[in-house]
């Protein structure tokens, strides 16, 4: 229970760090971000300056002291203020519009690549120089092709040219969104793409480094002991070599989320898929700050608490972690 | 990778061949690969800028020479603006990789800093240092550097590197106060303190030498990070679009619809390098990882011994099955093979 209990803190520390980030970037950056916007939009008039202040929230009365408190009562509210490309909506509106899209493809993808991969890596560490073991290399080209090239690539062959996927967007225009079977299924149909991108361009990583791992549990002596006893080829590598070396590769898993939802945002944009990666473009191409800041503290947000999730498995699998007073 | 044993040779003949030469053949291959391949990146960023046939940002006006098809003249075809994409691409990899290096460097010697010191120092410094660097890398980085370089007023090559660089060095701080804490108790350490040494000359002369195979991975890495999130940031527009990075040539085709007009000798190039270097990069990392740890190296040197696929590393083999029953002629051949060896020769019927 302490293990969970430290994490957690630690996650709090985390959020709060982002939080306090956050809330000094717009007052620490040289320059004044509302003149920086004042200058994009040449035809706003001088008068517009309180008015754009009031927007940002930078122009809050009182000390800074004063300003941090009312803003993390904000965010406590889910209140990030106005969007300025697309006003009147309100940030938190946009956002609760985008993230299921982002939600849902980035995290199966994701979760389906770190399965696959990992029980690649287990077949290439048992089978050393295997055809699985061959392919890596070729696999870790593909992992190092950025998303969004391999995702043009795709799309451009896959969808455009031989039509086999519908090119982009979330959903067909000719369904009308909700819990209705036309619509689930053309969402279906849209998301395989770039699903299948994200699971081709990530899976080597986990498959790496589940392969090295492994390849070094498998040569400990209690790997050894297990096929000395007679146990069953399956057995030994499953239960003894395999569940050892998933431990560090769900630490790793936990690490690298933030990179590979970085990637995946990107690879929303050249989809034109409706999540959270296709708003921050338009928030970036617009300076549309409340949003890019809201966007960057959901996203952190997302991805610590996705931690703390893999440390409840980490604390299921492992019974160290439970026992362990002071695990770290 | 043929290994020799010096088992027969003798000390003397072995010292003669250049030892360079040797040495490069022992690297792992994927190294091998890694290296020539940046090597190739490191020639085109060096005298690229200097042989490129046009001036990148030249526009010509000429309408025919619009999106032209790869030819004699321009070798890797024209833009919409009739700008030659080769010049554009020997530019825009010198950018890259001078972008990806000065944040391997800098990031690289924050890493080590502020790993070293950690596991140095310990108790509450290493409590508060370890917490940093692992707020830090928990948190996203490409969104924060989004909003980071957004309220820039100016966004050059420098911002960029400067924040990339501030976001860049957990990775590799983790990773060196690990390996420090296990060098920190041995002997030699405790010896050098032991005759006076000053801190900080065991930690430069003791500690961080012994650190050099793990510094060079995790600087490889930190470059391979900068490429990815410089070339993924110029891509969405937060970067100076006025200079020619393998990024903004991806920007430039996207926004200008070189996939929708068919011009793909416009959007491969950059790209393909992109993945080339990154290639290029995990391959040296993964051999770094081979040359320090004897058992991932590649199954070349493995040998068949009853079926079985063994390295020179793995435990004895436990063989289970009982011989297969063969003729003969087969029989007589087996006794002669290396699996016969293992499985008590013979075979009893």
């Amino acid at each position: 229970m302490s293990f969970i209990l430290r994490r957690l803190a630690f996650y709090l520390v985390a959020a709060w760090v982002a939080l306090t980030i956050n809330f000094f970037i717009p007052r620490a950056m040289p320059g004044n971000a509302v003149q920086a916007i004042m200058s994009k939009f040449p035809n706003l008039q001088p008068s517009a300056y309180k008015a754009i202040e009031a927007m940002l929230g930078v122009g809050h009365p009182g000390s800074l002291w004063h300003q941090y408190v009312s803003y993390l009562d904000d965010v406590a509210h889910l209140n990030f203020g106005t969007s300025v490309s697309q006003y009147p909506a309100t940030v938190s509106s946009l956002l609760g519009q985008t993230i299921p899209w982002t939600l849902t493809l980035v995290g199966i993808a994701t979760v389906i690549a770190f399965v696959v991969g990992t029980g690649l890596g287990i077949v290439a560490a048992w089978r050393r120089g295997g055809w699985v073991d061959r392919a890596l290399p070729g696999l870790m080209f593909f992992q190092a092709i950025p998303y969004f090239f391999l995702a043009l690539i795709l799309l451009e062959v896959l969808a455009v040219t031989l039509h086999l996927f519908p090119i982009g967007q979330g959903f067909s225009q000719t369904v009308t969104p909700g819990w209705n079977l036309p619509f689930i299924g053309s969402a279906v149909d849209h998301s395989i793409l770039p699903a299948f991108t994200i699971v081709i361009t990530s899976v080597a990583g986990w498959m790496l480094q589940m392969r090295n791992v492994m390849v070094t549990t498998i040569g400990e002596d209690y790997v050894l002991a297990g096929q000395a006893k007679g146990l069953p080829g399956r057995r030994v590598v499953l239960n003894y070599a395999a569940r050892n070396a998933f431990l560090p590769q769900l630490q790793g898993f936990g690490l690298a989320l933030g990179f590979v939802v970085s990637g995946a945002l990107i690879m929303e944009i050249v989809f034109s898929y409706p999540g959270i990666g296709l708003l921050l473009l338009s928030a970036v191409s617009s300076n549309d700050y409340p949003l890019m800041q809201a966007i960057f503290l959901v996203i952190t947000f997302a991805v610590l608490f996705a931690n703390l999730i893999v440390d409840l498995v980490i604390v299921v699998v492992d019974p160290r972690a439970r026992s362990r007073e002071g695990a770290r | 990778m043929t290994v020799v044993l010096p088992v027969s040779a003798e000390p003397s003949s072995l010292s003669v061949p250049p030892r360079q030469l040797g040495r490069w053949r022992r690297l792992p291959t994927n190294a091998k690969v890694g290296a020539i391949l940046l090597g190739i990146f490191a020639l085109a960023a060096i005298i690229g800028p200097l042989v490129t046939p046009y001036d990148p940002s030249f526009q010509n006006p000429s309408p025919s020479l619009s999106l032209q098809a790869p030819g004699a003249a321009h070798l890797l075809g024209t833009t919409q603006s009739g700008q030659d994409v080769l010049s554009q691409l020997l530019v825009g990899i010198r950018l890259t990789l001078e972008l990806a290096l000065i944040v391997g460097v800098v990031a690289t010697v924050l890493a080590v800093i502020i790993g070293v010191t950690a596991a140095f120092l310990g108790g509450a410094w290493d409590e508060l240092l370890s917490l940093l660097t692992n707020v830090v890398l928990v948190i996203p980085a490409l969104p924060l550097l989004i909003v980071l370089l957004g309220y820039l007023p100016q966004r050059g090559q420098t911002p960029t590197i400067l924040v990339l660089s501030l976001l860049g060095w957990p990775w590799g701080a983790r990773l060196i106060r690990a390996q420090t804490l296990a060098i920190r108790s041995r002997d030699f350490v405790a010896a050098s303190r032991e005759t006076g040494e000053k801190t900080w000359r065991i930690l430069a002369f003791e500690i961080i030498p012994n650190e050099t195979g793990l510094i060079a991975a995790s600087f490889v890495n930190t470059v391979l990070y900068a490429i990815g999130a410089s070339v993924a940031l110029a891509f969405i527009g937060v970067t100076d679009l006025s200079s020619w990075s393998l990024g903004t040539m991806l920007y430039w085709a996207e926004s200008q619809q070189a996939l929708q007009l068919g011009a793909w000798w416009w959007f491969a190039p950059p790209g393909i390098a992109v993945a080339l270097l990154g290639t290029a990069l995990v391959l040296l990392n993964t051999g770094f990882d081979e040359l320090g740890n004897p058992r991932l190296r590649d199954a070349a040197n493995a040998s068949t011994i009853a079926g079985r696929r063994l390295r020179p590393t793995d435990p004895t083999p436990v063989l289970l099955a009982e011989p297969p029953r063969r003729g003969r002629v087969g029989g007589f051949l087996r006794s002669f093979s290396r699996s016969s060896l293992l499985d008590g020769g013979g075979e009893q019927r």
